[in-house]
């Protein structure tokens, strides 16, 4: 298989959709319930994001390669299906055979089936488009949503406890602890950040920075790029 | 000779029956056919039914293939956890397979039965350990582990889970703070039943700035569990 492919047009609109554009958190506004409750830290919002770029990757793969043999009326039964078995894999062979991870991220995997951007994906784009695209965009989308996380994690984390990345080592390995930081030393704290509510309000912050970003930047469209939107799109084979 | 070509007969005839079964399965899979089927109800059940077949059969395998590796993994916790609480020096046994399930409903230790990991050198008790609750604390149950010796002298204390509020509350882990430590030695002899309690309820043990209900609860809990040794102390050790 000749990988440059993803370097071409389509796939590029993919990528850009997944990790800016159309980013899960940011545009989507999806997965709150996720996102508020593991982002205390970089390292549960790295950790949450990884575990669920891995399930969006295979349930995005899974949904395309089935999407003739599935009928229309009852089709998110059967996403559902294929997702909760696919998080449910993942956590059993992370269990058995990753098992400190798991101590780490064991609470979050089966909270990645309640996050709506899977299901939300697998409708969206992999019922409707050929393995490759959907598992690149599955890819994207991950990445997109782990960016995300690991933002928002970082300024809860530095803001309540002034480190980032604390504990970076038990879930990536020894190797990583150089990343574990203190970035304020001797901070007192600010608790409000590392509770639900400051979620949302780091949430909020983010979100209004992205939009501030993207009108400053809208004038400075180059006329020509706009069609590029639907020529991507023709080009798949489609339903 | 004539068993090489009764073999060669079979191998050719499962090939071809294995083909046979390909060209079938791929007219079916044609997109006109599956396009015709998808709308028929008998084929939506049939397509919902080997989804929810397949998905049950790899979860099934999955779980026969990790169940072992799992149940193992789950003991090495359980052991590191004991031994943190139990000095290697203290026993030579095996401390999971020495156990006794004593019934503990009236302890009010979190559950209705404690299974008591029993420490023994050469022969005799030495130590027991076991996992208990504290059931009320400020955001739920706080799961503990606690070694004691003999004569009724705690060990160590650990905590396994809590919900408590990060930042104040989980000073009541080992990683946070070393505030768990300050049971090492204590027994219902050397402190009176007042000082068993926080330094705010006039006991001996410090409570967190800004989180009192959280080390009140421990502590209250430690010393019932305290209690449910001294009410089997015959029992268990002998003497």
């Amino acid at each position: 298989m000749n990988l440059s492919i993803l370097f071409s047009e389509p796939y590029r609109k993919i990528a850009k959709d997944g990790l800016w554009t159309n980013n899960v958190v940011l545009t989507q506004n999806l997965a709150l319930c996720p996102l508020l409750a593991v982002t205390g830290t970089a390292t549960n919002g790295l950790g949450m994001g990884l575990a669920t770029t891995v399930v969006m990757v295979a349930s995005n793969g899974a949904v395309s390669l089935s999407r003739h043999l599935i009928p229309p009326e009852i089709r998110i039964p059967i996403f559902v299906l294929l997702i909760a078995a696919l998080v449910t894999l993942v956590d059993i062979f992370l269990n058995a055979w990753m098992h400190e991870l798991h101590k780490v991220l064991g609470l979050f995997i089966p909270l990645i089936v309640t996050n709506c951007v899977i299901l939300g994906r697998a409708e969206a784009f992999a019922s409707k488009q050929p393995v490759l695209p959907s598992v690149w965009d599955g890819l994207m989308m991950g990445i997109g949503f782990t960016l995300a996380m690991v933002v928002l994690g970082a300024a809860r984390e530095i803001g309540a406890a002034g480190t980032l990345f604390a504990n970076a080592s038990v879930l990536l390995g020894e190797q990583f602890r150089f990343i574990e930081l203190t970035v304020i030393p001797e901070y007192k704290g600010f608790l409000l950040l590392a509770l639900p509510p400051g979620g949302f309000i780091v949430l909020g912050f983010m979100i209004a920075g992205k939009r501030l970003l993207e009108r400053r930047r809208a004038p400075k469209t180059v006329p020509g790029l706009e069609g590029l939107n639907s020529i991507g799109q023709a080009s798949w084979e489609s339903r | 000779m004539n068993s090489d070509s009764v073999y060669r007969q079979r191998v050719g005839y499962a090939l071809r029956t294995v083909n046979r079964v390909r060209q079938k399965l791929a007219v079916w899979l044609e997109p006109d056919n599956l396009a015709r089927l998808r709308p028929k109800l008998h084929y939506q059940a049939g397509v919902l039914a080997g989804f929810a077949l397949a998905a049950s059969i790899l979860l099934g395998l999955a779980d026969l293939a990790t169940r072992n590796v799992i149940q193992m993994r789950l003991e090495e916790d359980l052991k590191a956890s004991l031994e943190e609480v139990v000095p290697a020096a203290l026993h030579d046994n095996d401390l999971l397979a020495d156990t006794v399930a004593v019934p503990s409903a009236g302890a009010a230790i979190g559950t209705d039965e404690t299974v008591v990991y029993l420490a023994k050198k050469a022969g005799s008790v030495t130590a027991v350990s076991f996992k208990f609750a504290a059931p009320d604390g400020y955001a739920g149950p706080i799961h503990l582990v606690m070694g004691i010796a003999s004569n009724g002298e705690i060990l160590g204390v650990r905590v396994i889970s809590h919900t408590e509020t990060p930042g104040l509350g989980d000073k009541i882990e080992i990683t946070k703070s070393k505030w768990v430590l300050s049971f090492n030695g204590k027994s219902l002899d050397n402190l009176t039943f007042e000082e068993w309690a926080v330094k705010k309820d006039g006991g001996v043990f410090d409570q967190f700035a800004g989180a009192t209900i959280t080390p009140r609860k421990v502590v209250q809990a430690i010393r019932r569990g305290l209690e449910f040794f001294q009410a089997h102390q015959a029992e268990w050790v002998g003497h």
